[in-house]
């Protein structure tokens, strides 16, 4: 899926008419274990690359999510809140957090593709 | 940071092979949770049984010097009323010092001819020092550090124990027995730290991987760590020495009162003796008490917890999810006006204060044989 790109926070965000949709990766919510809450930002937030965006947190932890790219909220996942274990059981799909209309597509390209981010998570052991 | 190795117990390998991510935990490399999950494990242990590794905790054995009292001499020490204790039963204790403070907390079974402690991992080391300064003059003091324990823990626990030990459906609540099982000889007690129904098995090392794999081989068990292991006792209300319960908390402050009989705290002979006589008389200036955040965003130990003007009233000392209650929960200890249930409170997250309520516990009610 060459529209798919990663972050080193384990996000991922997948590009379509200018409009990211972001979510985290498998390996991220099996690190986290079972997924209780997340908190998802507004819609219309001005969100920043790289900087705080929404919260999830495990029975054990919690973890920030950053912001792949600088730009505004337009939408988020209404239902997640209400079922935070679609986190770990769907990350890719139906675990979606927020939509973000990108300010910046030139930022798409400090982000890792999926053979990137696999070399990357592998190296992480 | 400790740069020395992590020590394994006994069950380690059977840990790695059943795909457990482990953690280090009290200087040992431990099962935080198996392939299935904290929330799958913690249901499956309410709802049938688990089967936990707690090896890494302390066992002593207290056995009297020729002329000696080991219940007495262990009394100098704790809170509990140990001259008390039957033969065949078990009872909840605590270390003091004289500042009232815990030094940890512990189960005691009276054997006949001699006690057997079970302490915590972490103060395992510092609780046997502290015997030996304080009591050897009286008892042997030996450390069972061949030995392994497993906690098999829920309602099933009985029916799947039942197959290797048939006596086990005798034993009431906090009763000990040693039985051969699987042809070893094991110490068992029904007890345990999840709310449950369940047995603590103390077993030689070498016999434990046999009978950690003969047991999970039955329907009714599945493996259990850590993570399970402490969202069960959150919800249970029970105390995690180092947490909830330390140094700084006395055990009248810490709702543990209970646990100290009428004749220690009227004749007293144990450090912060004093103390407690004057809290119980006189009231303490906090109280540990169950804390139901409102929502579903978890409030972590050491959260603020404020009145609705901004005021400080104290602080989480356990917070997390409760799987069986479905949402957040916590422990924490609040001044004592503003402990009763009902109370409103607010806790700190994130910068903003997330409403809660000051709650009764067990979050979960125990399912304890008592018969």
């Amino acid at each position: 899926m060459s529209a798919l790109k990663y972050t080193k926070e384990h996000e991922w965000i997948l590009v379509e008419a200018g409009v990211g949709t972001v979510g985290i990766t498998p390996y991220a919510q099996e690190q986290l274990g079972d997924v209780v809450f997340v908190e998802l930002p507004e819609v219309g937030r001005k969100a920043e690359q790289g900087k705080e965006i929404a919260v999830v947190e495990s029975v054990k932890a919690a973890s920030e999510i950053y912001a792949p790219v600088t730009g505004e909220v337009v939408e988020v996942n209404k239902g997640l809140p209400d079922e935070p274990a679609k986190v770990n059981s769907d990350p890719l799909g139906g675990g979606w957090f927020f939509k973000i209309k990108i300010a910046d597509a030139g930022q798409l390209s400090s982000l890792m593709d999926e053979t990137a981010y696999k070399a990357f998570c592998e190296g992480l052991h | 940071m400790d740069s020395q190795p992590l020590k394994k117990t006994p069950l380690h390998a059977l840990h790695v092979e059943l795909g457990a991510r482990m953690v280090p935990f009290a200087g040992y490399d431990m099962p935080v949770q198996y392939p299935g999950g904290i929330i799958g494990e913690h249901l499956h242990v309410r709802a049938s049984a688990g089967l936990f590794d707690v090896s890494h905790m302390g066992q002593l054995r207290l056995t009297a010097k020729p002329g000696r009292n080991a219940a007495e001499a262990l009394e100098r020490v704790v809170t509990s009323d140990i001259l008390g204790l039957p033969a065949g039963r078990m009872r909840y204790a605590l270390f003091t010092e004289e500042s009232g403070g815990i030094l940890d907390d512990l189960m005691v079974s009276n054997v006949g001819d001699h006690l057997l402690l079970v302490v915590n991992a972490a103060c395992k080391e510092d609780d046997e020092a502290h015997l030996r300064r304080a009591i050897a003059k009286d008892v042997e003091i030996e450390n069972l550090s061949k030995r392994a324990l497993l906690a098999l823990q829920g309602p099933r626990a009985e029916d799947a124990l039942a197959r290797l030990a048939p006596d086990c459906r005798g034993l009431s609540f906090m009763g000990t027995a040693f039985w051969v099982i699987e042809g070893e000889r094991c110490f068992v007690t029904r007890s345990g730290y999840t709310g449950e129904d369940g047995f603590e098995i103390s077993i030689p090392d070498h016999a434990a991987e046999h009978l950690a794999r003969r047991l999970l081989a039955m329907p009714e068990v599945k493996p259990a760590g850590l993570g399970a292991r402490d969202s069960l006792r959150l919800e249970a209300g029970l105390p995690l020495y180092g947490h909830d319960i330390d140094r700084t908390t006395t055990p009248v402050e810490a709702g543990l009162a209970w646990s100290i009989a009428k004749r220690r705290r009227t004749e007293g002979g144990f450090p912060g003796a004093e103390v407690v006589r004057r809290q119980l008389a006189e009231g303490t200036k906090r109280k540990r008490v169950g804390i139901l955040p409102e929502g579903r965003q978890p409030a972590r130990d050491h959260t603020e917890i404020q009145d609705s003007a901004g005021r400080r009233l104290g602080e989480i000392t356990s917070g997390g999810f409760g799987p069986s209650v479905n949402g957040p929960i916590a422990m924490g200890y609040v001044e004592s006006g503003s402990a009763s249930v009902g109370q409103p409170l607010g806790l700190m997250v994130r910068g903003k204060a997330l409403a809660a309520k000051v709650v009764g516990l067990p979050f979960v009610k125990h399912g304890y044989k008592r018969n």
